[in-house]
């Protein structure tokens, strides 16, 4: 008997402690963002895709077409080819795409790259209706990029 | 599945066969539990699982063990850092590299991080289960300063790949520690609000207190490790039983109930993350000076033949990698052994002769991660 | 023709009365459908709707547009004229209990010697409703949350009534209209405190409400009765439920708040139903509060606490109230 009244008792004192902290909270400024019109700060240390880095000394990047990223990508995402061409030191990279669908952003080719032309970019609003809208061409992206 | 054609079968069956799952709100994912019913009571359960499997374990044994790293994070999307910590101890035990000492503290204090947000993000998908919607946004508005805090050193959110054989990727900053600081001082100051708003509420607690009880010889039948066996009263934690990285320096307890039921469990997660920021506290008091990485990596990590083990405490209980090496760098064999399996795989003892809510509370005890089990 | 006059005045009473309960039906669904998106918001510190119109205030109306747009879709082997009859029987009988609710001394429909028996007998037929939806989706987590609701509300109307009981003795009336007017010194709440809490914990279990939501316990049975129900015919759900909320606060209201009472208005015996709605209002914020605040209870944990706590102390306060009645 007396169980069922201290259970009525400590029960309700406990519910009425949960009405106080959400009323509490009724009045606290809301945390949260609106997305699309206001966004919040992202750090830069942020991993998106790789790009690309265009160096201010030559204008472009610095791939030397080693393919240690693609050797070194788990998911077989990176494609790396070049030619040999007069006056290039190495060899010329001619084509570089990544397959963003397949990447899982582990950050093993940025590691690697033995001139450091690789970095990751800072672009997280992504979203495509095809798996090609996710082959970059990444020599295309660097000449684009100012 | 077998069970449901054979008593659609028999007319004189009279239980009811409830399809919960592959998608229902309560399964946290693809699982699907197949309930016999006798009114509102489960009297046989079935988890059916395999909607979301993919082959991690052979794929491991089709490229070079060093690159096996992301696919770590992606089988436990909430404790991914303490999935890359295992299986980076684990090529680092196979291949004798050592690891320098500040790299194996920020290994403790973001995979102690990582298991916190694990645990809030449990509790608040656990109270959405049992029917409070707000306790997930607050939990969630903590987490959001965990998300914040690791991105900053490890570059991603969720699925992190952050640690390397021989160290971490990243070396961490003073803005790391202030914010890491200033977290653990807010998620103390909000340990009363959720005590207020949730555990001590008569409603949660008359919704978990004797419900899904397990004891110790159950759960050593089934392997099942973490929370749920310390709230059956083992006080067994691989951090403490049998201290991995640097976790023996450290001053913790770990936190155990005698009961067993749902709400054991409950309080035991609750607890854990209160010892998981003294340990982050301590670690960053005494964080040493010096290199994140191991001088001497090697390109192609060569495995010395033989098999190797290492188990780490996830957030949901023991995990362990095992690898058999032919001393070729790629794995002959790498078996992962994920505590969410073993734990589901009480929900058929466990559950018997529930009612069908208290068999939502306890599978939400069970914090099941679906990834890891179907990996 | 004298015929026609002489009814004229009764004919236009009716037809005033049938507009101003359509007016108060989607008026309050949609104030309670907004209000409640926005306070479960700012409870859980985010802002709720924001994004059509200012503050998101035209966000029911969209909503609204929206679910006409909606194809009805009947599950295969539902039962279809029970499927489509359930919506309409939910919310079809909500316009008779507005006609005796007093907003104020002037603005009532009718007051009847049996009001509060006619709006318990209306708001009974919402378990039908929500029990043949639940049977003729032909969906087993629908027929779950039908059973429990029809056990849970016939459980929980016993408490009801009879916390009410305690008033209508004191009263000696069945008219609302005379227990608001009963209350002018000193409202009920004041007497009779915990006829006021059972009262309030029934009206959360009566309008299935979180924590008693179980017919819908969207964790467990998915959305309940209404788990097959889309567009027009799942708003006409909605759209009962708003109603009754507001019905059963009004009569809380009533019973319990003085009524229309208050600090006197310019022509008060019309300006009373700002009170009124005042008061209303803030009891359908106390269910808004308490449902974003807790856990959803277990089915027998609700019916224990019906049957150990609710009954026996309303049956003890009833007893109570019926000697001092007699003394006094």
């Amino acid at each position: 008997m007396k169980s069922y009244f201290s259970e009525l008792f400590t029960g309700g004192w406990s519910l009425i402690v949960g009405l106080k902290i959400t009323l509490k909270a009724l009045f606290t400024p809301i945390v949260t963002v609106q997305y699309p019109r206001e966004k919040s700060v992202i750090t830069p240390n942020y991993r998106g895709h790789i790009d690309l880095v265009k160096f201010e000394d030559t204008g472009t990047h610095k791939c030397i077409t080693c393919g240690s990223c693609m050797r070194d990508c788990p998911s077989d995402c990176i494609v790396v080819d070049g030619e040999k061409r007069e006056g290039v030191k190495g060899k010329f990279c001619t084509v570089f795409t990544l397959d963003f669908a397949k990447c899982s952003l582990c950050g093993a080719c940025v590691e690697v790259c033995p001139t450091k032309t690789l970095d990751y970019s800072d672009e997280y609003e992504l979203a495509g209706f095809a798996r090609g809208d996710f082959q970059y061409d990444l020599l295309k992206r660097v000449e684009e990029r100012e | 599945m077998a069970m449901d054609v054979e008593i659609l079968d028999d007319p004189k069956h009279h239980r009811y066969v409830l399809n919960m799952g592959p998608q229902h709100p309560s399964t946290h994912g693809v699982l699907r539990v197949l309930l016999e019913l006798e009114g509102e009571y489960a009297m046989e359960l079935l988890p059916v699982l395999g909607y979301g499997h993919r082959c991690h374990e052979k794929i491991a044994e089709h490229k070079p063990a060093k690159s096996f790293m992301p696919n770590t994070a992606r089988m436990d999307y909430l404790g991914a850092l303490i999935y890359n910590h295992g299986f980076a101890q684990l090529l680092e035990r196979a291949t004798g590299i050592e690891v320098p000492e500040r790299a194996e503290y920020i290994r403790v204090i973001t995979s102690e991080l990582n298991r916190i947000q694990s645990h809030l993000l449990w509790y608040g998908a656990y109270l959405l289960d049992l029917g409070a919607f707000t306790p997930i946004m607050y939990a969630f508005d903590d987490r959001e300063h965990i998300l914040d805090i690791l991105e900053d050193v490890t570059g991603s959110r969720l699925t992190y790949c952050y640690f390397r054989v021989g160290g971490v990727s990243k070396d961490i900053d003073d803005k790391f520690v202030t914010s890491t600081r200033a977290f653990i001082d807010r998620l103390r100051s909000r340990f009363p609000m959720y005590e207020g708003l949730v555990n001590g509420n008569v409603i949660l607690q008359k919704r978990l207190i004797d419900v899904g009880e397990l004891d110790p010889k159950i759960c050593s039948r089934y392997g099942i490790t973490g929370p749920l066996l310390r709230g059956a009263g083992v006080g067994y934690d691989l951090r403490k039983s049998e201290p991995y990285s640097i976790y023996d320096r450290f001053d913790f307890e770990v936190p155990t109930e005698t009961k067993g039921d749902c709400m054991a469990s409950f309080l035991v997660r609750f607890r854990e993350m209160e010892q998981s920021l003294r340990i982050i506290e301590q670690a960053l008091d005494s964080l040493p000076e010096g290199p994140v990485m191991a001088a001497k990596v090697p390109k192609k990590l060569k495995i010395p033949a033989g098999d190797y083990n290492s188990s780490v405490e996830a957030p949901r209980g023991e995990l362990s990698y095992y690898l058999v090496s032919d001393g070729t760098d790629v794995p002959y064999r790498l078996k992962v052994r994920t505590p969410s399996y073993s734990n589901l795989s009480v929900i058929p003892e466990m559950c018997q002769g529930m009612l069908l809510s208290d068999v939502v509370s306890a599978m939400g005890a069970l914090d099941l991660v679906i990834p890891e089990i179907d990996r | 023709m004298e015929l026609f006059y002489s009814i004229l005045p009764e004919l236009i009473r009716i037809v005033v009365c049938a507009v101003c309960g359509a007016v108060i039906v989607f008026g309050n669904a949609l104030v309670m459908g907004y209000a409640e998106r926005k306070l479960a918001g700012h409870i859980m510190l985010r802002p709720g709707p924001m994004e059509v119109g200012p503050h998101g205030l035209y966000q029911l109306v969209v909503d609204g547009l929206k679910l006409m747009g909606k194809q009805l879709v009947v599950p295969l082997k539902a039962d279809k004229p029970l499927f489509m009859l359930a919506p309409i029987l939910a919310f079809a009988p909500v316009f008779v209990p507005l006609l005796v609710i007093p907003f104020s001394d002037k603005l009532q429909g009718f007051d009847l010697d049996v009001g509060y028996l006619l709006i318990l007998a209306f708001a009974s037929i919402n378990v039908l409703a929500i029990l043949i939806g639940g049977w003729g989706s032909n969906n087993k987590y629908s027929l779950f949350g039908a059973i429990r609701s029809v056990a849970q509300n016939v459980a929980y109307e016993i408490p009801m009534l009879i916390s009410a009981l305690a008033i209508i003795f004191m009263t000696n009336s069945f008219s609302l209209k005379e227990i608001a007017a009963a209350q002018s010194p000193v409202w009920f709440i004041v007497i009779q405190p915990v006829a006021f809490l059972i009262f309030i914990v029934s009206m959360v279990a009566e309008t299935n409400r979180a924590p008693f939501d179980l017919p819908e316990a969207e964790s467990e049975l998915t959305a309940g009765f209404h788990t097959e129900y889309s567009g027009m015919s799942f708003s006409l759900f909605v759209l009962g439920e708003y109603a009754n909320m507001f019905i059963i606060c009004s009569v809380a209201t009533v019973f319990f708040l003085g009524g229309s009472s208050g600090i006197p208005l310019p022509y008060f015996e019309y300006s009373g139903i700002i009170w009124f709605l005042a008061k209303v209002y803030f009891l359908m914020f106390f269910l808004v509060w308490i449902r974003w605040t807790y856990p959803r209870t277990r089915f027998d944990q609700l019916m224990n606490f019906c049957w150990k706590y609710l009954i026996p102390f309303s049956l003890v306060n009833l007893l109570i109230t019926v000697v001092m009645v007699k003394l006094l």
